[in-house]
């Protein structure tokens, strides 16, 4: 038997060991669309609970918009389910090209290639512009798809501490012998829910002659005054020289991702990124609910406006209620507890309370640095927020952390 | 360990806290302290501390020998160096 008992007994001690580590994952099964209200069936096999989603990058309230879901029919109907194609023999359709320009608008940018995901783009777009004559240097906490991207990278990989402008100073000094420097950074950081001072890295390139690369999947749609990211929000629109960025969360939620920038850095990825060489690319029935997200999103900021509206809102009512939450403007918003067990005890406790988030710790964020993150859509109404800041003043009255200091909760739960 | 470390644990330490403890980062760190199973250092950011060791010392280190163990602490870092350094 080619899977023989000692691999299967292998494979069975390694998964004992995630568990034991309590770092195990299991799916939830969601009953209902996707929105502020869901139905969770959890642990498998219950009756699915209504509960309230903090935890979706839905941040505009647009994975499941009647308008959206339309556009999205229309596509089915129009141009079918599939194209069993990658785009360079024949999986290119119309809308896959008006989609980029669309996009192109909407960043600022050049051009733009869609791939499949943003991790797709993320793991193409380096190898593709970049060769051993070359240097990436990235902050510490980028995505893993960008690590995973840049791994596969033939150019020289370095980085700098996160966000801090005089080691990223200090790195592109040290690398002026490269041909070319790309500075690699998200735009809002995933865990934190902070942004890179976009403005600064856009300096420090020009005064040392480098160019920058910005993830900005949790930003597109919602960061800056007309949800053009994290550039429009720093001020320097049409200064990046590629963003990636995703469909799977603010612009519909769906899934494909996309590379836009520089017309020959495109181009190169064009010509030279194997997630879109080898790989069919989004379906026309996503497309078609993409186009009409863009279309909606630049005609009117009402939900990011009111996106905004409802982060200041719920970072108030988190911070009135006595939580230790990180600072910050966007709307992952993460509730502190710096102890594994307590971040997972809290979370589970809150979906008995009908609020649905989940516990984050090491290692997916740094040690000691457990937390619980939340996410603000403009799905959320107020009576949301008021109904999940209620359960979390309960549930953080039973584990005796509200108005505690980092110090305190370390000194009770450890960390 | 502090009274004994000998002049490249000095510049490794030297080096690993100024390259990876943040500034308002209060901890102490020994040429023991675990880095990598400490959470102090990620392979993601231990590209420049090999790279530091190589252009430091003129030495080649093989992917192979700079791995997580290895790589842990500033002694078994030494370790490695002097391996491959020239005698």
């Amino acid at each position: 038997m080619a899977f023989s008992q000692a691999a299967r007994d292998w494979y069975h001690r390694e998964l004992a060991g995630i568990r034991d580590a309590g770092l195990f994952k299991e799916e939830r099964f969601i009953h209902s669309l996707q929105d502020a209200d869901i139905e969770v069936e959890f642990p498998s096999g219950a009756k699915p609970a209504s509960v309230i989603n903090l935890c979706a990058n839905n941040y505009l309230g647009l994975s499941s918009h009647p308008e959206v879901i339309a556009a999205a029919h229309e596509g089915l109907k129009h141009r079918g389910y599939g194209m069993s194609s990658v785009r360079f023999i024949c999986g290119t359709q119309d809308i896959h090209r008006e989609l980029e320009r669309k996009l192109t608008a909407f960043l600022g940018t050049e051009d733009t290639l869609l791939f499949p995901s943003c991790m797709d783009a993320n793991a193409g777009v380096f190898e593709a512009v970049l060769n051993e004559q070359d240097v990436m240097i990235a902050d510490r906490l980028v995505h893993a798809s960008i690590v995973d991207g840049m791994r596969l990278c033939k150019a020289m990989q370095d980085t700098y501490k996160h966000a801090d402008m005089a080691h990223l100073e200090e790195k592109l000094v040290e690398h002026q012998d490269k041909r070319f420097r790309l500075i690699i950074t998200d735009g809002v950081f995933s865990m934190d829910g902070d942004l890179a001072p976009l403005d600064q890295i856009v300096a420090l390139a020009e005064k040392h002659d480098a160019m920058v690369f910005v993830d900005d999947s949790h930003a597109s749609g919602y960061i800056g005054k007309t949800g053009r990211g994290t550039q429009e929000h720093f001020g320097v629109l049409g200064k990046i020289d590629i963003i990636t960025t995703t469909l799977g969360k603010a612009l519909g939620g769906a899934s494909g991702g996309c590379v836009s920038g520089r017309s020959e850095l495109v181009e190169m990825c064009r010509q030279r990124a194997r997630p879109y060489l080898f790989s069919n690319t989004v379906a026309p029935v996503i497309v078609s609910g993409a186009l009409k997200v863009l279309e909606l999103i630049s005609a009117s900021t009402e939900r990011r406006d009111k996106l905004e509206e409802n982060t200041v809102y719920w970072r108030k009512l988190l911070t009135d209620a006595g939580f230790d939450i990180k600072k910050g403007s966007s709307s992952i918003v993460p509730v502190m507890l710096y102890n594994a067990k307590l971040a997972q005890d809290v979370a589970r406790d809150l979906f008995a309370e009908g609020i649905y988030v989940v516990g984050f710790f090491f290692p997916v964020v740094a040690k000691g640095q457990a937390r619980i993150r939340t996410q603000v859509s403009a799905a959320h109404e107020k009576h949301h927020l008021d109904r999940a800041i209620a359960a979390f003043r309960k549930v953080g009255a039973k584990y005796d952390i509200l108005g505690k200091t980092k110090a305190d909760i370390i000194a009770k739960y450890g960390n | 360990m502090g009274d004994t470390m000998d002049e490249m644990e000095q510049n490794v330490l030297a080096y690993v806290t100024k390259e990876y403890l943040e500034e308002d980062d209060d901890r102490e760190l020994t040429v023991d302290t675990p880095l990598i199973s400490g959470g102090i250092v990620d392979s993601f950011s231990m590209v420049s501390l090999k790279r530091f060791l190589e252009k430091k010392y003129q030495i080649q280190i093989p992917d192979a020998d700079a791995s997580a163990d290895a790589f842990d602490t500033v002694t078994s870092i030494c370790a490695v160096v002097r391996r491959f350094k020239p005698s």
